[in-house]
């Protein structure tokens, strides 16, 4: 016997003090307590996820664009189906049994005790019939989901869609679960954040075969959902369907702005698609048959084309000079017409032209001139070359304009050093990189970029981040669509630009694109295509003073700008500011709307 | 002079008769956490209760192997086991597996082991043979600095896989070493640690100041036999407190009230200090040395809580201190396990009419938290049978181990003990909420085939010492 040994005592003495402890502690949990014990009946917790609906999307003037509509998934619990009448099953559900097999396959790897989701996206006509059959077949329930609704079928590519998240964004975002929704383009992918809402948890009793008991605590712990956020777009959704329309069976793209805020009031890529084709279960299919259409549907033309913009360039080429001091309004250049050197002229007029008559007849002479006399101004090429890049630059040519088109691209603005990659350094000339005189080149800008373009003339030196969001329930639009952006160009030289623009539209186009009482400034342009018909390009605001919209139109394979563009352009403000086509310009209309231009080798 | 050469009626029938309880009970309860009603057949092998009913087969025939060894190979191996498993436990961190971020595995075909549960037995062996020895005396410095190295290593070994909970069971033996005679000081220290942890966590420092300095006066008063110089003692605090106010005064207000008292009361108890040295007052000076370490631990618990624990120890520690509470995150896994445990009741629901544990809303419910399964489908009538049934086990093991007549067996049978208690306490505790969740198995009855095994290695070894208990080695 040593001496520690009655040091045994303390040691039991704790081992009991702790088997105490316990006992009075499960005393406490399992018989004093009633907190736990949830129900007699051997209820169970379960926490039911409410999911939000979406925030719906109206357009300028309070038109709903964008709703939800009900729809079911419905759910199987492996372990508490019963045999049932699969024939009859099938039948209801309207798919296959290899389906049903599959489904119930995947569900019980899954889990044979925890509900997992066999069919998505019942709609609710299907869903009533459903509901009343269920109670026949054991181990399955529905919950109810929300799906997008489109009141028009149109504006695809500005509202974008919705489709279940995948590994990524839930990587990304602990929000997210799978089977959850999430914006995945437009509007819908830009503003998910407020659009989403805020899902809940319901706490429900549910016994030991799933059947729902009731509500815990009489629903005093379950967290409502809070409904996405409703969105007031920029559009006007008039002239969007409108400007759908007259694309129909073209190529191309139309962006329309209101200059004074940089509203988008109108943007669409042709050919676009119905949005309501990427809704519900047949999102999937849908989605890879646009994937593989050859002319491209899912292709955003109006944010993400480089088109070279052509003789609408003139009119920026037109105001570098005459900012820079290279030319004034007094300045007059000959134009021998079709023999001119180093670039012929298109058409026939007054010779030697000055400003108005250049933008008028898009005399190319005469911005060769010009263009050459702005780099000239400088010591060397080079440095002319990088100042009247800035001067572009300042309009928004080669850059990102605004967070609100999430896929836009940037454009082509060359820089010095891809011509000195080309040439060697000191080794080109204005005549060497003369087509950027006349908007081709290099040059790439997209129908978005030009549009703003246009309303920075409109507005004689400034524009505003174009964007998409006029207002957001109960939350502030983005600071730097408030945020002007001045050109590098002052208000005074815009002015005989402008008067060239009016006399564009007056003058011998007059019958085709005047519209009666509106004064509209425009531009045209003819974009050389070596793959088959030349490309048409007009640019316009109206009305001159004080203008209420700004617009450009690009007409893959429209052969002259006269002939699609600036019609289809006049139309589009003449709707947008009139509300009506007037009754003699219906023939212009119909010959617009029946055009078809999807064969790329349009006769000339 | 009972049978001296028979193997068999010289073990502890009563022991055994426990183990295979336990572990029957265990797996009953596997079976009914993991039961589903496609998979009924109980050796439907790709069921864990199938698998568990091949560990517990293994179990027994390990059991059996190791009873029929010779009980001296244990001591005459015991350094080279200890010596295997620690190189097993490097080794481990290099070519291990990390299945849920701990390095703990060895992938043998498509067989897991898991060293660290073999630590603890190669760790008991080795102690116990070192304690053993002749002229060891826990006294001297160089015994206590290599029984701290024997026990310390496979702990920091297995806190390099980042298996904290295992490694905190090397601190059970400290019991051992109490019994072996070391100063019951320590244990005292320890346990006033414990409590100045938690405390400085739950209440503000300041309180706690105050508090510990009401005890530090109790504590003068009691050892005072001279009342007058007791009555010294508060007024040198309130003078250290007066001065430190009129000095702030001076300063402008500078500093918080809080600040001063907690300020004043260390300057107070230097004073004191000083005062019990010149009187020669051993007992105060004792005092306020605990009274000052107490004061430095407190404040530097929030710096190694805030800065030295991970994110998930503090989350947990939070909610097992009712701090903050976060149902649905750190403190999921002890709601749940409170609702299951809770609403089985006096009697429970039944054998397979748990709902709780089934539905997945306790996670690990086979494994760290079986007991719930237990709690639900038997109520409070299985909580005491369980709990009774390792007080008895664990009583039984205190017992046979103060049978033996060497010193080997004797701590080896402590070991042995305080390892399954620490795994009772804290497994148990952490299911009804009253320890942080940290996750080792509840022995003997948790699904898993090293712990079961490494149990069973842990016991039988003691069982089989135990059986020669009459042999002299
Ligand atoms: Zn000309």
């Amino acid at each position: 016997m040593d001496i520690f040994s009655k040091r045994k005592y303390l040691v039991i003495a704790i081992f009991l003090a702790a088997g105490t402890v316990f006992l009075i502690k499960l005393f406490g949990l399992q018989v004093m307590d009633s907190k736990y014990k949830v129900s007699a009946t051997n209820n169970v917790l379960r926490e039911i996820v409410q999911y939000p609906a979406r925030g719906l999307v109206y357009d300028r003037n309070g038109t709903l664009m964008v709703f939800n509509k009900p729809a079911y998934d419905l759910l199987i619990t492996p372990r508490e189906v019963e045999a049932f009448d699969t024939t009859a099953f099938c039948k209801l559900l309207e798919i296959s049994k290899e389906e049903l097999n599959a489904g119930i396959q995947k569900a019980r790897e899954y889990s044979t005790y925890k509900p997992s989701i066999l069919i998505k996206q019942i709609p609710p006509e299907s869903f009533a019939y459903l509901q009343e059959q269920l109670y026949k077949f054991k181990g399955f329930h529905t919950q109810s989901r929300t799906l997008r609704e489109y009141a028009h079928s149109s504006a695809a590519h500005v509202l974008g869609y919705v489709s279940e998240v995948n590994d990524n964004d839930i990587n990304r975002d602990e929000y997210y679960k799978p089977g959850d929704y999430i914006g995945a383009s437009g509007i819908e992918k830009t503003y998910e954040n407020q659009l989403r809402g805020v899902k809940g948890i319901k706490k429900q009793l549910v016994d030991v075969h799933n059947r729902i008991q009731g509500s815990y605590l009489n629903g005093a712990e379950d967290i409502p959902a809070q409904i996405g956020k409703d969105i007031i777009s920029t559009l006007d959704a008039d002239l969007q369907i409108y400007a759908e329309q007259l694309f129909r069976n073209k190529r191309g793209g139309v962006v329309a702005i209101e200059p004074s805020t940089g509203e988008v009031l109108a943007l669409v890529s042709a050919p676009t698609y119905d949005p309501g084709l990427l809704v519900g279960r047949v999102r999937g299919t849908n989605y890879n048959i646009l994937l593989r259409d050859t002319l491209k549907p899912l292709f955003n033309r109006a944010t993400q084309a480089k088109y070279p913009p052509g003789s609408t360039f003139k009119l920026i080429n037109t105001l570098v000079g005459l900012e820079t001091g290279a030319i004034t309004t007094n300045s007059r250049f000959s134009c021998y017409g079709k023999s001119t050197t180093p670039i012929r002229c298109t058409h026939n007029h007054v010779s030697p032209a000055d400003v108005v008559d250049a933008i008028r007849e898009s005399c190319n002479p005469f911005l060769w001139n010009t263009f050459r006399a702005t780099i000239r101004k400088y010591n060397s090429t080079a440095e002319g070359f990088n100042v009247w890049r800035e001067y572009v630059a300042s309009f928004g040519i080669g850059q990102i304009l605004s967070s609100d088109f999430p896929n836009a691209l940037s454009g082509n603005l060359p820089k010095e050093s891809l011509y000195n990659g080309i040439y060697g350094s000191g080794r080109w000339s204005p005549l060497t990189i003369r087509s950027l005189a006349i908007g081709q080149g290099e040059l790439g800008a997209t129908p978005l970029q030009m549009a703003n373009v246009a309303a920075a003339i409109a507005n004689r030196g400034y524009y505003y981040p174009p964007h998409l969001i006029k207002e957001i329930e109960n939350d502030t639009i983005p600071g730097s669509f408030k945020k002007r952006r001045n050109t590098k160009i002052s208000p005074v030289n815009f002015e005989p630009i402008i008067e060239g623009m009016e006399q564009v539209v007056n003058g011998n186009l007059n019958a085709t694109i005047g519209v009666p009482g509106l004064q509209m400034c425009g531009k045209t342009g003819t974009v050389e295509n070596n793959q088959g018909s030349d490309h048409s390009v007009f640019t316009a605001f109206a009305p001159k003073e004080n203008p209420k919209i700004a617009i450009f139109v690009y007409v893959e394979n429209g052969v002259w700008g006269s002939r699609y563009a600036a019609p289809m352009a006049s139309l589009m403000v003449e709707q947008y500011l009139n509300d009506t086509i007037a009754a003699k310009r219906k023939w212009v209309e119909k010959r617009m709307l029946d055009a078809n231009l999807l064969n790329p080798n349009q006769p000339k | 002079m009972p049978k001296r050469n028979s193997l068999w009626a010289n073990i502890d029938w009563i022991t055994v008769i426990l183990f295979v309880t336990l572990m029957l009970l265990g797996w009953v309860n596997i079976y009914s956490s993991v039961f589903d009603q496609e998979h009924q057949s109980i050796f439907d092998t790709s069921q864990r209760y199938g698998k568990q009913l091949i560990w517990i087969g293994a179990a027994l025939v390990i059991a059996f192997v190791i009873l029929i060894i010779e009980s001296n190979f244990y001591v005459f191996f015991s350094y080279i086991i200890y010596g295997t498993i620690i190189l097993l436990l490097i080794l481990v961190l290099f070519i291990g597996v990390e299945i849920n971020g701990q390095t703990a595995w060895f992938m043998v075909g498509s067989f897991r082991i898991q060293p660290s549960e073999f630590g603890k037995f190669a760790t008991a062996l080795a102690l116990a043979n070192y304690m053993n020895t002749h002229g060891f005396k826990l006294q001297k410095l160089k015994s206590l600095a290599i029984v701290s190295l024997i026990i310390l290593t496979p702990a920091a070994l297995i806190l390099l896989q980042n298996d904290t909970g295992s490694a905190l069971v090397y601190f059970s033996f400290v019991l051992v070493l109490y019994r072996e005679g070391l100063s019951g000081v320590v244990l005292f220290f320890g346990a006033l640690m414990i409590v100045l942890f938690i405390l400085s966590l739950v209440v503000s420092n300041l309180v706690l100041a105050l508090i510990l300095l009401g005890i530090a006066l109790i504590a003068f008063f009691v050892l005072n036999p001279k009342f007058k110089q007791f009555l010294r003692i508060p007024v040198f605090y309130m003078a250290s407190f007066l001065f430190l106010f009129i000095v702030n005064l001076i300063l402008g207000k500078k500093y918080e009230i809080s600040f001063l008292i907690s300020i004043a009361s260390v300057v107070g108890t230097l004073i004191v200090l000083g005062y019990s040295f010149r009187k020669r007052l051993k007992y105060f000076a004792i005092i306020c040395y605990i009274f000052l370490g107490s004061i430095i631990f407190t404040f530097s618990v929030d710096y190694v809580f805030n800065n030295i624990l991970g994110a998930h120890q503090q989350a947990r520690i939070n909610e097992l201190l009712g701090i903050k509470s976060d149902p649905l995150g750190a403190g999921y896994n002890v709601n749940q396990s409170k609702i299951a445990i809770g609403s089985g009741g006096v009697w429970g629901k039944g054998f397979l009419n748990g709902t709780q544990t089934k539905f997945d809303f306790v996670p690990e419910q086979d494994t760290d938290f079986i007991f719930c399964t237990v709690g639900e489908e038997w109520g409070f009538a299985g909580s005491i049978l369980v709990i009774g049934l390792f007080m008895i086990f664990l009583t039984r093991l205190i017992w046979l181990a103060e049978r033996q007549r060497s010193g080997f067996s004797r701590i080896y049978g402590y070991s042995v003990a305080v390892i399954l208690f620490f795994h009772f306490f804290v497994n148990i505790g952490m299911t009804i909420g009253i320890m942080p969740v940290i996750g080792i198995p509840l022995p003997f009855f948790s699904y898993g085939g090293s712990s079961l095994w490494s149990f069973t290695i842990l016991l039988f070894i003691f069982i089989r010492l135990d059986a020669s208990r009459y042999e002299k080695f």
